[in-house]
């Protein structure tokens, strides 16, 4: 059995992650120690909320130099919701954050439509697609079928320097924004897959298996 | 102009061990078990789950955190919890224990920047303020301990406040509709959903497709709680979407 580290920072519904790893035949254990992140077979970023609070509490629980080194250990990283956003270089949330700068791009707050037919937070299901035919190949999307639908929460999305490292989009209004990231073995998700159901359960159980 | 797609929300009323129903939040029965509801409702399609503690105000605490647990096993979408939050510890209990979301009412009145140190401790996205709604005639005040307690409050100016405080929800009930399955009261709807930016779940009186579709004429709701055609089994959430569906709204199939 896998095991997978969900990193305690003290944010999110990490209770929500255990569940779903144990759901999908994997061990998850919440920690902030670094052997044990070190050692496990993957690595879980979640999170939700504010970008600097984040940002803080990794710093706060000595959490950023090991994620560094685990994800120079090339084992498959997840960063969820304000997981992945932290994942970026930089947020324009309440002023300017740095971020954990190790997929190029950055957070910015989605365009509200002037109309005022929509509101933020984001909240509720959203169909995905891929970002580029085929792109989903080899990645915790391999097995999800496209225009599924997942879970949202937030009102900023990130905006990566690079095409390459888009996986999947989704649309607000009429905005479409980046839902998903590939590069290399870090995975992230603006969605959240521990409370998308049986297509999200199903990401979660193609993570455990890369 | 209309874009938002509207959430399905399964609302289930818990007192002791058992889910209740009753009329104006008052004459409690009992209609069952609430993990089994929940995971009915779950593999049912259901968007997202709300847990009351309907008696919890009356004894000062929140009896929910084991059903919580045990329903956050095997139901694998948002989960709300509310009822008798009276703390930042209480809060914290709440999500740890799995919910996604907290709600919270008379605690909220008592004390507002509860509202404000929750959202800057989990985020604005965990913190739901339920408000519960009495018509007085050209106003509707706000009551506190499901439906008991009046307050002096005016809805639509408190839930401007609960907003200002750092809410990024409003669960609004209408405490002259819940249970009657005769509708939403809509001028209540239509005034709280225009005064706030945030979204706002509605609740109490829909019986039918139809009383969505009254309410989807008038604004565009970002979410719809439904408890007694649940749990009485008058419609299930696929029959209840697809109705919503075919008459237009957008809806998670």
């Amino acid at each position: 059995m896998k095991t997978i580290a969900v990193l305690d920072y003290g944010i999110g519904n990490v209770r929500s992650q255990l569940n779903a790893l144990e759901a999908v035949g994997a061990r998850g254990i919440l920690t902030n120690n670094h052997d044990e992140i070190l050692g496990a077979d993957a690595v879980i970023l979640p999170g939700v909320g504010a970008f600097r609070h984040g940002m803080e509490n990794l710093e706060k629980h000595n959490l950023i130099s090991v994620i560094h080194e685990y994800i120079r250990t090339g084992k498959p990283f997840l960063g969820i919701c304000l997981g992945m956003q932290l994942l970026f270089e930089e947020s324009d949330e309440f002023g300017h954050s740095k971020g954990l700068g190790l997929v190029a791009g950055k957070i910015q707050k989605l365009p509200l439509p002037a109309d005022g037919g929509l509101r933020l937070p984001h909240i509720g299901w959203k169909e995905i697609d891929e970002f580029e035919n085929g792109g989903w190949a080899d990645s915790i999307l391999e097995t999800t079928k496209p225009h599924s639908a997942f879970y949202f929460v937030h009102s900023y999305a990130a905006v990566p320097a690079s095409s390459d490292t888009w996986l999947a989009k989704a649309t607000f209004g009429e905005h479409t924004f980046c839902c998903a990231v590939k590069q290399g073995n870090i995975f992230g998700t603006q969605f959240h897959p521990e409370k998308s159901g049986e297509s999200g359960l199903q990401i979660i159980k193609k993570f455990t298996e890369i | 102009m209309r874009h938002s797609r509207t959430r399905i929300i399964a609302r289930i009323d818990v007192k002791n061990e058992f889910v209740i129903k009753g009329i104006h939040l008052e004459g409690l029965r009992k209609v069952g078990n609430p993990v089994e509801l929940a995971r009915k409702y779950y593999q049912q399609g259901v968007d997202e789950i709300l847990f009351m503690d309907a008696v919890a105000s009356l004894y000062g605490r929140n009896n929910l955190f084991h059903i919580i647990e045990q329903a956050c096993r095997e139901v694998f979408i948002p989960i709300t919890i509310g009822g008798g939050l009276r703390s930042v510890e209480d809060i914290d209990l709440a999500l740890k224990s799995g919910a996604d979301k907290i709600s919270i009412n008379t605690q909220a009145i008592k004390e507002p920047t509860l509202i404000t140190r929750a959202a800057e401790m989990y985020g604005s996205q965990a913190v739901v303020a339920s408000i519960e709604a009495k018509n007085k005639g050209s106003w509707w005040e706000a009551y506190t301990d499901n439906g008991r307690e009046e307050t002096g409050l005016n809805v639509v100016e408190w839930a401007k406040e609960v907003e200002r405080l750092g809410a990024g929800e409003i669960l609004l009930t209408s405490v002259d509709m819940e249970g009657t399955k005769k509708g939403f009261d809509l001028e209540l709807a239509e005034q709280v959903y225009n005064a706030v930016s945030v979204p706002v779940i509605f609740s109490g009186g829909a019986g039918q497709p139809d009383h969505v579709l009254a309410l989807a004429d008038r604004i565009n709701p970002d979410a719809v709680a439904f408890a007694s055609i649940l749990h009485y089994n008058t419609f299930g959430i696929q029959e209840l979407k697809q109705n919503l569906n075919a008459a237009g709204m957008d809806i998670r199939m």
